[in-house]
This record gives structure tokens, C-alpha cells and sequence, in this order.
């Protein structure tokens, strides 16, 4: 279906297209109907790394022994996700297709080096995560493809997450940190970093990951991260407390993760 | 599309993206269900779709086909939340009562506080500070 009509808007668990339609701000009136694809709903182990499914839902991978084992900081980014209501509808492929820089799960999965997978009539092709996005709700998802699922390759090291919104559930959020400390080289640790909430798409900070590696004292690193991140002035946060924020997160993260 | 609603099987002839919400008010007369937000933030229009709780204003009535689902209607009164919410304050102004204990149905007999917080963190109240309601669903037997 999609071959013949590649501007069929894919839909599944419909909590941000209906924000969206009931506001009036989309206009699609054609539609293709994957919630009832099970097939794409599966949470397995394929070659060593953790298949997820497009459609499953944030309580699928709550309630997943295989996701809270792999990928724990998973987990808590889908609790954190909404309420009830939201995670028994939302599915990790809208997350990710919805392209908000400040969706929830998609720091833990830029942290994660996860593969997005693309699927179309002539085939499958797989996509770093970190090349997903090209701007502000732009991916590089075309017409005439799905998002199938996300692969995440094993995760060596210390997980961390945390989400920084109005109120625990429900709040879209001011910034949204995942991390994974490795162990120490050198003097430094290596560590993948990503944010959300803080620039036109979820970001990975390199300097900062190469600061830390470096050895430098949290301080620098701190600095390192508050010029690394471009955040605005918007209707849920300034820009400064989402540097200020963000820096502090980092240290909790480091600082916080070495000591266990 | 054909699904059951509150035990009864229900037939309808509606739009495939008509939502859910605008199907049991409009098409089924059922107004238990209540539109708070319209975009999923208050839990005003939660309903159980198999079982599960769900935001109906964001629920296309296509994916209610062939499931079972439950509104506020579909405790007929008589529910032991419905007895608490009445004798322990858990309703002010009533608009996210049906919400709220449809969301604390989910949650089975005897649910801890945690369980209560977590599972009631997406339907908002303005009235009750919340304490009442939490102390409804504790008390319900």
C-alpha cells in the first residue's frame, strides 16, 4: 500500500498524531493502520543485540525481562513517559518517527549507538541512529518507507537516565540526559552522552565524551557540555537553567555512577 | 466495526478515524466518558480497552473494532470505587471522576500507594488535591 501511496501518514498507537489532528496543526487525511501488526511488536535477541519492534508499546518494554536486563535505562525512559494511558498506546517506532527533540526514549537509544531500520517494498535498509535526524522533526525516513524496529547493539558500562520536566508524568520535558559510563582509560572514562530538549534534535556531545575521556576535572567537563548543547528559550524552559541543568545531570551521572 | 462495550456486543457504522471518545458519547449515548484536554494529558476520557487503560481521545474508533471495551457505564453504579469516591471525597466537581476510577480499575484489588500514584499520574484533578481520591481507591472494598 505504502508503494503505490507513499504519503500515507503510518499511524499505530496514535498519541501525538491525535494531539495533532485534534489541534488541527495536521492536515494528512490519508492514513495506513499498522497497530495491528504484532509481527512488528516483538522484543527479542538477534545476533547478539536487542531487537525492538516499531510497535512496541512503552509497557511492552516496561514489563520487558529482556529490556530491564540489557537496556534498564530503557525502561526508566519509557516509565517516564506520559501516564498509564499513554504507555499502553505509545510505541517506541512513533517515538522515534515523531521526531520531537524531546522525546523521551531517543537520548537512551543515541546513547545506545542504536540502529534504526527502515523497511520499504524493495527491501530493508538500517540506519545509525545518530544520522537519523537531519533537523528539526526532519529524519531521513523516505516516502514509501516504515520504520520497522531499532536495534541496540550490548551496552558495556554504567546506564543513566533521567528526565527533568513540570512534574513526574505527563510533562513534556525541559531536558531529557541518557548516558553510559565505560570503564576508565587512561586517566579519563570513556562515556556516550546524548540530551534531549536541548538543540533542534536529540544530540550526542562528542566534546564532552572526549573531555571526559581526557581526564578533566568534572568542572571542565561541565563547561565542555554547557557550550557543546544550543538550547532555546521556549515555553517550557529557558536556556540558561537548561545549561545549568544539563551540567548538573552530567555530574550526577560521573560523579554519582563512579561510586557504585 | 463491531466490538463489545460494557459486556454487550455493540454494532456502528462510524468513521474509521472518528475517535473513540466521539464514538461512546455520540454514536452510544454513553457520557460517562468525559473530555477533559483532548490531547491526552488530564486522563478525563480514560476507558479500558481490553482491560487497559487508554486515553479514548486519542484512540481512532478503528482500533475499538473487535475488542472489548469498558467505560464508567460498564460498572453500572455499583462498584466499590464508585461507593468510596461517594463516601470518602474522591469527587468534587465530577469531571475527572469517571477517569479516575476507570484508571483505578486497572489496578486491581488492594493496590499499594506507590501503585495508586503510578497508575493515577496521568488523570489530573483541580479540585480534590488528590489525597481523597488516593484515600477512595485505599478504602474501596
Amino acid at each position: 500500500m505504502l508503494r503505490d501511496e507513499p504519503t500515507l501518514t503510518p499511524l499505530a498507537g496514535c498519541t501525538d498524531l491525535y494531539v495533532a489532528l485534534n489541534f488541527g496543526t495536521l492536515k494528512d487525511t490519508r492514513f495506513l493502520d499498522l497497530w495491528r501488526l504484532d509481527r512488528l511488536r516483538k522484543i527479542e535477541l538477534r545476533g547478539g543485540a536487542l531487537s525492538i519492534g516499531a510497535l512496541a508499546t512503552f509497557t511492552d518494554l516496561i514489563r520487558s525481562t529482556l529490556v530491564r536486563k540489557r537496556l534498564p535505562m530503557l525502561a526508566a525512559a519509557a516509565r517516564d513517559v506520559g501516564g498509564v494511558q499513554i504507555q499502553n498506546r505509545g510505541t517506541i517506532g512513533g517515538n522515534v518517527a515523531n521526531a520531537s527533540p524531546a522525546g523521551d526514549t531517543l537520548p537512551v537509544l543515541a546513547a545506545a549507538d542504536a540502529v534504526v531500520v527502515l523497511q520499504q517494498a524493495g527491501g530493508i535498509r538500517r540506519v545509525p541512529f545518530d544520522g537519523f535526524y537531519t533537523g528539526y522533526r526532519q529524519t531521513v525516513r523516505r516516502p514509501g518507507e516504515l520504520i520497522v524496529g531499532i536495534e541496540i547493539p550490548p551496552v558495556r558500562g554504567r546506564q543513566f537516565f533521567r528526565k527533568v520536566g513540570t512534574r513526574a508524568a505527563q510533562a513534556i520535558s525541559k531536558i531529557v540526559m541518557a548516558g553510559i559510563l565505560g570503564p576508565a582509560t587512561g586517566s579519563g572514562r570513556t562515556a556516550r552522552i546524548a540530551l534531549g530538549s536541548v538543540a533542534p534534535t536529540v544530540v550526542r556531545v562528542p566534546r564532552t565524551e572526549a573531555a571526559l575521556a581526557s581526564g578533566a576535572s568534572i568542572e571542565a567537563v561541565q563547561r565542555t557540555l554547557m557550550e557543546e548543547i544550543a538550547p532555546i528559550d521556549d515555553l517550557r524552559s529557558t536556556a540558561e537553567y537548561r545549561r545549568r541543568v544539563a551540567a548538573n545531570l552530567l555530574a550526577r551521572f560521573v560523579c554519582g555512577a563512579s561510586r557504585g | 466495526m463491531r466490538f463489545t462495550l460494557n459486556g454487550k456486543r455493540a454494532r456502528l457504522d462510524v468513521h474509521p478515524m472518528k475517535r473513540l471518545l466521539d464514538v461512546l458519547r455520540e454514536d452510544c449515548g454513553f457520557t460517562g466518558t468525559k473530555e477533559g484536554c483532548g490531547e491526552g494529558e488530564c486522563g478525563a476520557c480514560t476507558i479500558l480497552i481490553e482491560g487497559m487503560p487508554v486515553n479514548s481521545c486519542l484512540v481512532p474508533a478503528a482500533h475499538a473494532d473487535g475488542a472489548r471495551v469498558t467505560t464508567i457505564e460498564g460498572l453500572d453504579g455499583r462498584h466499590p470505587l464508585q461507593r468510596a469516591f461517594v463516601d470518602h471525597g474522591g469527587a468534587q466537581c465530577g469531571i475527572c471522576t469517571p477517569g479516575m476510577i476507570m484508571a483505578a480499575v486497572a489496578l486491581g484489588r488492594k493496590p499499594t500507594l506507590e501503585q495508586i500514584r503510578v497508575g493515577l499520574a496521568g488523570n489530573l484533578c483541580r479540585c480534590t488535591g488528590y489525597s481523597a481520591i488516593y484515600r477512595s481507591i485505599r478504602r474501596a472494598r
